[in-house]
């Protein structure tokens, strides 16, 4: 090497050290640090829409606000039961259909103004404001009239049954006694907003007002919003004025947008997140094997199914569906290609809906389906017209799509191609009905077969399948809303699930599993159906 | 050339024109809305959110009166954050990818220009093919695979650098910067050995040589000026480059940059930061590609003599 070339190189050895020491230094174990000041660092999934309760929808939204505003009550994050919020207690009458709470005297807002029934009169009366455009207006409409001031049918919000006794006294008329009212008022589009607050920043229809930011927001739940770094990270500190302050362990959160899960499982593994909010697939068997102590799997209220058209030939018969869904293998799906973390669908219900579990009326049976396929017409698949399975683009969807186009072609004899379409085109050719088979999903807002199984009324929003039934729309709307008692409720859910797993529109797949990496000292978080989080319960403990 | 200047000014403006009219267009007529969502919507509330974000007027009304409002320099509300603007998340983005995108040049240009140098001193020799090897698979190592590998090196097996984060914790901005620099780097590497060749071989060197000049001095002060005419050329280009796809990066190391804005955006059908996104950073390469121009001249007397 010459002279010069041994000049040149050494130089480059010293710009690159240069480079690497000019920005380095100690490495940060926010794991650590944060168990010693009960700080507590979440993956929390994507970047937050917003924090204005009644106008943002998504999980992550869900988990910070539920850390800065508290609703009517709130949930037990170990039995999902309702324990006192802002509401100290109520009453219910004795047809279920009227409502009464009392409020905590001690439950101020972060400006130190007490929360009042008032401002959850007016609160909710932004929600339905029609104008607002509020995603989740429907989690309300059990109460009289609220649908009609939503839809812009009333204008005074007196004919609303919500109605202010006295300052701590808030009393909800429905129209039917409701069970899962109270989960309702748990959820953050029923939460209370500061009037003054939101009036100082726009009009109470206005959604782009900027109240919902650091330094302007005014909230009432045990944490205050602190700092807001888009796309890097949410905080919030504990609040000292918050009623139950003495039993909130935790002196703070940090919530980081983690839409990259390997990314996520990474900083797990460098002690920069207590808990992530997914897992990657293919990481899982390894951390079964290894650390089985830091991953938690979990049932989730939630429904991996396939929907058919059924307003077009071939599937608008019934044999054709019930064949294709009975040659699913799901016991050999979830082994392989969900690495065994899923359990079986039989119904649209995830099972162990609070008491509730759907019937099973079908299982694994292609001699039976090979039959239903002859009568249809088609015996051994001869002449079936070859059709399409419509999914969103997605690793895991395709996976699970190919098993499955496998299997009908193994035990039906059947041809089936694959489309995979960008999200928003996806929706746009659910909405249209420009498909043959799709790829669906749903997510219960509550605790209740009720979330599932309105979906597939006639002529329903969420329906995309083209199924009406006169009977099933009967028990749904007008059944299980006048029974007396929850058995029998269920006994009627069940009556309107076996006519539709019967006619098939849908064929159930898994049921979700939540999938998390969690450090051994995070205590207090456990998981549950809905995962839920209830930060009144979480502290750290340092590990050993 | 001020007249040169002020000219190629003039052109940028329809070159903007047509991004903007195309791009409005565009997003409008691609599939799915802004407000569709795996729940649906009732018709009601889709009227209401159309209302408030003026998507119920006419398309052309929409057109003008977004481009009367980007004079005024406002590109609207975000659909898909409720009171931020466009404006403020790209200047909340903005200075994050271009101080990346800074950091990552700066390493291209110091690595690139001393393997490409040290490479064209003594051609087809191990000298040579090394560094040059090395840059061949520098370009062909896609970041979102060079990335999660110095992650696990450096980060996790390692540990002496933080996995992700922007200044948030001390060194948190080297492994982006080189991911994203590598790639820039190789370039730099090959264009500047192949621009020394060229130069090395020339008449005016020899002459240098001939004088008695010390090897170092040749090599530094006259050839590297006219060796590194290309890479001056590549920079503004580069530098467009870096900011407008630094999106990779900016997802493996979350990043609060621009980049994911832009990528988001288009997947969430969200109008007015897709545009506001395209708007800025054609303005940008526009804007860089005119000062390469600039900068090339200012190098090589040759091209001065056309802005005359």
């Amino acid at each position: 090497m010459s002279f010069l070339g041994n000049r040149i190189f050494s130089m480059a050895v010293i710009v690159v050290v240069l480079y690497l020491n000019g920005c380095g230094g100690p490495e940060v174990n926010q794991v650590e640090s944060g168990n010693r000041d009960q700080i507590l660092h979440l993956g929390n999934g994507t970047e937050p829409q917003g924090l204005d309760p009644h106008i943002v929808t998504g999980v992550p939204e869900h988990h910070i606000i539920t850390a800065l505003f508290e609703g009517l009550v709130l949930k037990n994050p170990y039995t999902l039961e309702v324990e006192p919020g802002v509401a100290e207690r109520w009453e219910i009458s004795e047809d279920g259909r009227t409502y009464t709470f009392y409020l905590r005297e001690a439950a101020v807002w972060s400006n130190g103004d007490p929360v009042t029934a008032e401002d959850f009169r007016w609160s909710w009366m932004r929600a339905l404001t029609p104008e607002l455009g509020s995603l989740y207006n429907y989690m309300y409409f059990p109460i009289v009239n609220a649908e009609a001031f939503a839809n812009g049918e009333i204008d005074s919000f007196d004919q609303v049954g919500v109605k202010v006794l006295d300052d701590r006294t808030l009393q909800v008329q429905l129209y039917e006694p409701t069970p899962y009212l109270l989960q309702l008022f748990d959820h953050y589009s029923t939460f209370p907003v500061h009037r003054a607050n939101i009036e100082a920043f726009g009009s109470i229809s206005d959604r782009l007002s900027q109240w919902a930011r650091e330094g302007n927001m005014v909230s009432n739940g045990a944490f205050e919003l602190t700092e807001w770094k888009i796309n890097s990270h949410v905080r919030v500190e504990r609040r000292a004025s918050y009623w139950d302050a003495e039993n909130v362990e935790l002196n703070g959160i940090v919530f980081y947008p983690t839409e990259n899960i390997t990314t996520e499982e990474r900083m797990f593994r460098d002690h920069m997140l207590h808990k992530t909010n997914d897992v990657p697939l293919d990481k899982i068997p390894l951390y079964r094997a290894e650390k089985p102590e830091l991953i938690e799997l979990a049932p989730y209220l939630g429904t991996y199914f396939y929907a058919f058209n059924i307003t077009k030939p071939p599937f608008d018969d019934v044999r054709i569906r019930r064949a294709l869904g009975m040659t699913i293998d799901r016991e050999l799906l979830i082994d392989t290609v969900l690495q065994g973390i899923n359990t079986a669908a039989y119904g649209i219900t995830p099972p162990g809906t609070l008491g509730y579990s759907p019937p099973k009326l079908f299982g694994f049976d292609p001699e039976l389906a090979r039959q239903l396929l002859a009568e249809a017409g088609y015996p051994d698949g001869d002449g079936f017209p070859p059709f399409e399975i419509l999914y969103n683009t997605s690793e895991a969807h395709q996976k699970i799509a190919v098993a499955i186009q496998q299997m009908w072609q193994q035990h039906l004899n059947i041809k089936v191609t694959l489309t995979n379409q960008e999200w928003k085109v996806y929706l746009d050719t659910l909405n249209n009905m420009d498909f043959d088979v799709s790829r669906r999903a749903w997510i219960a807002d509550y605790i209740d077969p009720n979330g599932f199984l309105d979906m597939f009324l006639t002529g329903g929003g969420n329906n995309r399948t083209g199924f009406s039934n006169e009977t099933y729309d009967r028990i749904i709307q007008e059944g299980a809303p006048k029974a007396t008692d929850q058995k029998e409720r269920y006994k009627l859910f069940a009556e309107a699930e076996t006519i539709l797993i019967n006619s098939m529109p849908v064929i159930p797949i898994y049921t979700y599993s939540i999938k998390h990496l969690k450090r051994e000292s995070v205590k207090g978080m456990p998981t549950n159906l809905m995962a839920y989080y209830n930060y009144k319960y979480v502290y750290l403990e340092a590990e050993e | 050339m001020f007249k040169f200047l002020g000219l190629r000014l003039l052109q940028a403006i329809p070159v903007l024109l047509v991004v903007i009219t195309v791009t409005f267009f565009l997003v409008r007529a691609a599939p799915g809305g802004p407000f569709d969502d795996e729940k649906a919507v009732s018709p009601q509330v889709k009227a209401a959110l159309e209302a408030q974000y003026n998507l119920d007027q006419p398309m052309h009304q929409q057109f003008f009166s977004y481009l009367i409002g980007l004079v005024q320099g406002d590109m609207g509300p975000s659909f898909k954050y409720p009171g931020r603007s466009v404006d403020e998340l790209i200047f909340q983005g903005f200075p994050v990818t271009a101080e990346l995108g800074l950091y990552a040049l700066l390493f291209a240009v110091a690595l690139g220009v001393l393997a490409g140098v040290f490479a064209s001193l003594r051609p087809n020799t191990k000298q040579d093919y090394i560094p040059m090897s090395a840059a061949m698979v520098g370009i062909c190592m896609p970041s979102f695979l060079l990335g999660p590998i110095l992650v696990l090196v450096f980060g996790l097996w390692f540990d002496v650098l933080p996995v992700s984060g922007w200044g948030n914790s001390p060194g948190d901005k080297i492994l982006p910067s080189l991911t994203l620099g590598s790639t820039y780097a190789a370039y730099i590497a090959r264009l500047s050995r192949s621009g020394m060749l060229e130069i090395l071989s020339q008449d005016y060197l020899r002459t240098a040589r001939a004088k008695g000049l010390p090897e170092h001095t040749v090599i530094i002060k006259h050839a590297l000026r006219g060796g590194l005419a290309p890479v001056i050329a590549f920079l503004g280009p580069a530098f467009a480059g870096l900011l407008s796809g630094s999106f990779v990066v900016e997802t493996i190391f979350q990043i609060p940059g621009l980049g994911r804005f832009y990528v988001q955006a288009a997947f969430n059908r969200d109008y007015t930061m897709i545009l506001g996104t395209t708007v800025f950073l054609s303005t940008l390469i526009v804007f860089f590609n005119l000062l390469s121009d600039v900068l090339a001249a200012w190098l090589n007397p040759r091209l001065r003599y056309q802005f005359k």
